[in-house]
């Protein structure tokens, strides 16, 4: 049968696209024009060429925040994903306690990034904190203000605490759809609990999990909020992470060229790390089809 | 292998059961015979999987002994029970092999490798997926999946029974059949026991040598196909087996008479007075319209289902189907339906009443 041509349909897509330009593509694009362009003032700009690009790419300082970047992420992920895992599956199947556990894993994810910040910043604080206090109180020296370490370990524990629930509820949903029959086989079959886990349990999580790992390794990389609050950095540039170091940058500094071309990078890395990561989980899953 | 017999076996979900109506098993007692081939059929929600997990050991019965053989094993966990169950929507391990999935049951109990190859290998030439074998079970169709189910629970060679929870739900209507087929020559072959649960009379009828009928939490008949057919115990069996299923007519039974709206109808054995509910009950294959003789009916329908016709009628409000064969005339004066008398069972309060001498 011939198709008729009509390519008409393709207006429809018209106001999405006006929607989109002026939301995201036009300022991305003077972001763009920002990171290739240097001035001296006056609002007076000069081509600049890749060579915002070049200066950021081998800036020491960049390299510092991205590998505390990396470093946060990754232990962030190696935290939060077994945790997650691990209270999914202790938590009630039905009855009142699921949904109150439901309901009190929920609550860490409600709360405002800048909320959760000041929430641990007073918590923490040697003084007057229930934390920081009790803990200064038993002969720990614990300060998060001028300790490197200890301001890690809080944000560290603060984002636990904030995205555990995260990965543990929807763990949780993959768990709940796994079929009654399958315990019962796994049982005539004398199945140990780690085999249930291993073979069963695991595999029926995998899509979920692969969201839940996606979702943290994004936020958890564009972190800003809760570190600023907590420890603005500090102490020196110890948690001074990506997208702090690019605030400083732009706002701070001014120095937009150079935060420009920064942040440019920035996003491409995430897509990038993003991409690999989904391809590598899907083939991995096409695959075991096979 | 052993022959299963269960003993005052009662079961409820409530903790705490205070009328009938809360247990999904009433009492029973009730003896699987060793290597028989037994159906387990009834509607939705009678009681038909909880007796096949309190079996398997999946679930403990709140009262009354589960014994394999002389072992009382009402306490037992499923693993001890030697039991292999099927269940209704296919159970593989997504993330093994064809022949990891076969061999798990084997590894689990910590078998020797070499016997576990070679059990493996038979196996998989049992149920035909030699060729798969080294495929990841994910991939898989429905059929082959449950073929790998029932693999996993023949591959250990001294299982009791080998349990079925409508193991043919999700499967093709052609593969169905085969794979019924396959079932029986499995169990001819081997000779486990087998309990097949399933609503469907066709699946019941063609794997079992007997057939057990469940109705409200209760077995109401164990027999062979044909006894289930001539003579059902119970009302609910000869409505629920055939197709379509038994008349049932309200009736006053004396003697060798039934009177219904006024006309006699001859029986064909004599039955004492019977106190409640006294219903006839005939299949509609030992009906047949006539101009002369029999009850008056009023046919709403004629369905043409290819090898027979089934003729839709009401005799005084109350549903009659009547089966004709395909060439058979069925004309406007035909307003009346003769029973074979021989074939027609009594039915007081919905349980059979044995008839005697004319």
């Amino acid at each position: 049968m011939e198709k008729t041509q009509n390519n008409k349909a393709w207006f429809l897509v018209l106001p999405v696209l006006i929607v989109v330009a002026f939301s995201a593509v036009i300022p991305l694009m003077t972001v763009v024009n920002y990171s290739v362009n240097d001035t001296f003032g006056q609002n007076d700009f000069f081509w600049n060429g890749l060579g915002w690009f070049e200066e950021m790419i081998s800036s020491d300082r960049m390299h510092a925040a991205l590998g505390r970047q990396v470093l946060f992420s990754a232990i962030i992920l190696a935290i939060e994903v077994p945790l997650g895992i691990f209270v999914a599956l202790n938590m009630p199947k039905k009855g009142f306690w699921a949904s109150f556990c439901l309901v009190l894993m929920a609550l860490p994810l409600l709360i405002p990034f800048n909320v959760v910040g000041t929430i641990w910043q007073i918590f923490c604080r040697p003084d007057i904190g229930l934390l920081g206090r009790g803990l200064t109180n038993i002969g720990i020296d614990y300060n998060y203000t001028n300790d490197a370490l200890d301001a890690w370990i809080t944000i560290i524990v603060m984002d636990v605490w904030h995205w555990t629930s995260l990965v543990a509820l929807l763990c949780y949903a993959g768990l709940q759809s796994i079929p009654q029959a399958y315990y019962q086989a796994a049982k005539i079959d004398q199945a140990s609990r780690w085999s249930v886990f291993r073979y069963i349990e695991l595999p029926k999580m995998s899509g979920v999990l692969l969201i839940a790992v996606l979702l943290r390794f994004m936020d958890s990389f564009m972190i800003y909020t809760e570190p600023f609050v907590l420890t603005g950095g500090g102490p020196g540039n110890s948690t001074t992470f990506l997208s702090i170091d690019l605030v400083k940058m732009a706002v701070g500094q001014f120095d937009l060229g150079p935060a420009a071309a920064f942040s440019i990078m920035y996003f491409l890395v995430i897509l990038l790390v993003s991409w690999v990561f989904y391809t590598v989980m899907t083939t991995l899953d096409a695959q075991e089809t096979k | 292998m052993a022959q299963i017999t269960l003993k005052n076996l009662a079961h409820s979900y409530s903790a705490t059961p205070t009328s009938d109506a809360d247990y999904a098993l009433k009492q029973m007692d009730h003896v699987w015979q060793d290597g028989g081939a037994y159906a387990l059929l009834g509607s939705s929600g009678c009681g038909k999987t909880t007796l096949l997990n309190i079996i398997s050991g999946l679930l403990r019965p709140s009262q009354g002994r589960v014994l394999f053989g002389d072992r009382d094993v009402t306490d037992s966990e499923t693993a001890e029970r030697n039991i292999a169950q099927v269940f209704q929507f296919p159970v593989v391990y997504d993330t093994m092999t064809v022949r990891e999935n076969l061999a798990f049951p084997l590894r689990n109990r910590g078998m020797d490798p070499a016997y576990i190859k070679a059990r493996v290998a038979a196996i998989a030439q049992t149920i035909g997926m030699e060729a798969t074998l080294d495929r990841k079970a994910r991939g898989l169709t429905a059929d082959a999946k449950q073929k790998i189910s029932l693999g996993r629970g023949m591959v250990r060679e001294d299982v009791n029974a080998i349990l079925f929870d409508e193991p043919l739900t999700v499967i093709d209507p052609h593969m169905k059949w085969e794979l019924r087929t396959q079932l029986k020559q499995l169990h001819r072959e081997f000779g486990h026991t087998m309990i097949y649960v399933t609503h469907d009379q066709t699946e019941a009828l063609t794997f079992a040598d007997k057939v057990v009928v469940m109705y409200d939490g209760r077995v109401v008949q164990m027999g062979t196909p044909e006894e289930l057919f001539e003579t059902p115990a119970h009302t609910f069996v000869g409505y629920f087996i055939g197709s379509p299923g038994m008349n049932l007519l309200n009736a006053a039974v004396v003697g060798n008479v039934a009177h219904l709206q006024g006309v006699d109808v001859a029986l064909g054995a004599a039955y004492a007075p019977q106190t409640g509910r006294t219903q006839i009950g005939i299949r509609p294959e030992y009906c047949a319209l006539s101009a002369t003789e029999g009850l008056p009916i009023t046919i709403r329908r004629v369905e043409d289902v290819g090898r027979h016709r089934i003729i839709r009628g009401e005799v005084a409000g109350q549903v009659v189907n009547v089966i004709a064969a395909e060439g058979a005339a069925i004309g406007a004066d035909q307003t009346r339906v003769r029973f074979e008398p021989a074939r027609i069972n009594v039915y007081a309060d919905d349980w059979r009443v044995q008839g005697g001498a004319v």
